[in-house]
């Protein structure tokens, strides 16, 4: 059985610890004790290892994961999993703004309430957050999903092109191209499984989907308020 | 026939502009860089060494043109054969043999080439000796895995073209191929941000910048490239969120598809961002130590040395890069013609019709551009620049072309000496500043 690797940041450099952490052909359960809101924890992992890291971390924790499944038992700051590849990010509390940007890929959940700019430029990833989100989420976001339990600050998915987003409850206001669409059966399914996913068994019929109505994917000049 | 006086303010293209926009109701959209006359380095000339300043030898005493480059943090500094590097450029904007093509003709001489917008390919990282990986608001095919395969990476806040504006690729240009690396559906327009999405300010570019380092070990130089504006300023805040080297791109600087409007009145001439780059420089104490790359109109080794000699340590090309590749050749006329424009006139790079096989991503344009003899012809491009550099430096008694300096500069323009912040020709005058 592997054992767990203890990295302590109040007595050990940042950098030695993601050096530590990029280390060849890691394996196995590691924990970051005393991050302390640090910056830049645990970024461009890429290898198939649990990570905790036990406390509240600050802008960029676990930024280009690839693989690597990590828990923060704290808030996360700006930026949390920004440019995720794989594996998955869980924040337990709450994240600040542009949790999940332009991320390709992988699951990030975020227990708490995500602040403005969440899933900003999102590329493919899954994003689950357990209470609100703030404004611009979404803004620009190519592909993947979001799904916020709770309310949508305004301007929900500005500029969206082919990004899933499902919101349980009120959306102050939606951004530029940005419709509420019909709940088909394959996509109470796709909710379904990535509510499970995070550990949540919402219904779903409570939830309404938003996406692109891909009117600004040519230059026009009826679009000209929107550019 | 009465006389026909054509109006200076609404001259003949102005008019067609007008015309133009009120059949089509949307700005006009085009490549190339600004192409209003500027105060520009043509504006300067060298002082040879004569009687007060000994000459080197031509041809027998050497003249050194490598340049280090990122050596404040990164482990791995690139250190290049010569000071002419090649300008950020996508694959998207630019073919996949186009970009092969700049790969080739750059490690040819020792030096590098960067991506663009829209992420790296194989091809452009097999065949770049030093490739620079550009970190750009969209992250468009933003990988680690790249990353880690960079040489360098170039945080882009802005170029010479538009600064702050966004990216732009017309569904043209998005085949298969683009849209995948992009994450976008094929076809159509793309608006890209102007802003990166996880940081504002450089405060927060400190910490991003040290998160590049952290995924990367400390191993890659981190070079900020901005458009020239408030460049006393930007190249401060550059500074001082850790940039290894600044770019600065002034507003001659090339662009594959950006608003006219944009294009023409916005950003400032490469002449007068030089020194207010070098003096923010000089006054952090870090210059020479963050090393200043000048890009924006550099045609020739003239320009070359001009550059090194008011500051700069090296300089990029882009637009140039492209001729040198066969951009708006002669033995493409007919085609140009049939555009509506002509070889040496030729800037739709948006349109994606280029008969040159370069700013396309049309596979039967692009099969017609051969990228080993680009490869080839931009090499020979850079050697000329390097040895014409070499000369006047040689002339200017210099035993490496970055030992010129603004005491071998004059200007023949009162609005280049005030820029260049070099004497006017024959008088101890640079207009604004003390006189020296």
């Amino acid at each position: 059985m592997e054992t767990l690797v203890a990295l302590d940041l109040a007595t050990t450099e940042l950098r030695e610890v993601n050096a530590a952490l990029h280390a060849p052909g890691l394996s196995g359960d590691f924990v970051i004790t005393h991050p302390d809101g640090a910056h830049n924890v645990a970024v461009g992992l890429n290898a198939d290892i649990r990570l905790t890291i036990d406390g509240h971390v600050g802008y960029y924790a676990a930024g280009m994961n690839q693989l690597a499944h990590v828990t923060i038992n704290g808030n996360a700051g700006t930026g949390v999993a920004e440019n995720m590849m794989s594996g998955t990010v869980w924040v337990k509390g709450s994240a600040s703004q542009s949790a999940g940007a332009t991320a390709h890929g992988g699951l990030l959940v975020i227990e708490g309430k995500a602040a403005a700019r969440c899933g900003i430029s999102m590329k493919g990833v899954d994003i689950v957050v357990g209470g609100d989100v703030g404004h611009m989420s979404a803004f620009m976001a190519q592909a993947g999903r979001l799904v916020v339990r709770g309310d949508a600050g305004e301007a929900l998915g500005d500029s969206i092109y082919e990004a899933h987003i499902y919101v349980r409850g009120h959306v102050a206001s939606l951004g530029a191209d940005c419709i509420a669409k019909e709940m088909r059966a394959e996509h109470h399914a796709e909710l379904e499984s990535l509510l499970a996913a995070a550990g949540f068994d919402d219904n779903t019929a409570d939830y309404t989907r938003y996406g692109s109505a891909r009117s600004l994917y040519h230059f026009h000049v009826d679009n000209a308020t929107a550019y | 026939m009465s006389y026909l006086r054509e109006s200076a303010t609404f001259n003949r293209s102005v008019i067609a502009e007008i015309q133009r926009a009120a059949d089509t109701g949307i700005y006009d959209i085009r490549g190339w860089g600004a192409k209003r006359p500027l105060p520009h380095f043509d504006d300067l000339l060298f002082l040879g060494a004569s009687m007060s300043r000994y000459p080197l030898e031509g041809y027998r005493e050497r003249c050194d043109t490598d340049v280090v480059l990122g050596d404040r943090h990164a482990k791995h500094p690139l250190h290049l054969d010569i000071p002419v590097t090649i300008a950020g450029m996508s694959f998207g904007a630019l073919s996949g043999p186009a970009k092969e093509a700049l790969g080739r003709g750059a490690s040819a001489v020792g030096t590098s080439t960067t991506t663009g917008d829209g992420g790296m390919t194989g091809e452009e990282r097999s065949q770049s000796k030093y490739l620079v990986y550009q970190y750009l608001p969209s992250r468009y095919g933003m990988n680690p895995d790249d990353l880690r395969k960079a040489d360098a990476i170039e945080v882009v806040l802005g170029q010479g073209a538009k600064p702050g504006g966004g990216g732009m690729l017309l569904g043209q240009k998005i085949s298969p191929r683009v849209a995948a690396m992009r994450t976008l559906p094929e076809g159509i327009d793309q608006r890209s941000a102007c802003r990166h999405p996880d940081w504002t300010g450089p405060d927060d570019l400190t910490i991003k910048i040290n998160e590049l380092r952290e995924i990367t070990d400390w191993e890659k130089p981190i070079y900020v490239k901005v458009g020239a504006t408030r460049t006393y300023y930007d190249v401060k805040l550059a500074v001082h969120a850790g940039a290894d080297v600044v770019v600065v791109d002034g507003m001659q600087g090339g662009t594959a598809a950006t608003q006219e409007v944009f294009i023409e009145h916005v950003g400032v001439p490469t002449l007068a961002a030089v020194p207010q780059a070098v003096q923010a420089l000089q006054e952090l104490g870090v210059h020479r130590r963050v090393q200043l790359i000048v890009s924006g109109g550099i045609r020739s080794g003239a320009d070359v040395a001009k550059a090194l000699a008011l500051g700069a340590d090296a300089v990029a090309i882009g637009t140039a890069a492209l001729i040198a590749l066969g951009d708006n050749h002669p033995r493409y006329s007919a085609e140009y013609e049939k555009l509506g424009s002509a070889a040496g006139f030729f800037d739709d790079f948006q349109d994606g019709t280029d008969p040159a096989g370069i700013s396309t991503q049309d596979p039967e344009l692009a099969s017609r551009f051969d990228p080993v003899e680009g490869g080839r012809r931009l090499a020979n491009y850079l050697r000329v620049l390097t040895m014409e550099a070499q000369t006047i430096a040689r002339a200017c008694g210099k035993s490496h072309v970055c030992h010129l300096e603004p005491e071998d500069l004059v200007a023949v323009t009162i609005e280049a000496a005030a820029m260049a912040r070099v004497p006017l020709a024959g008088t101890d005058w640079i207009p604004g500043h003390d006189v020296r």
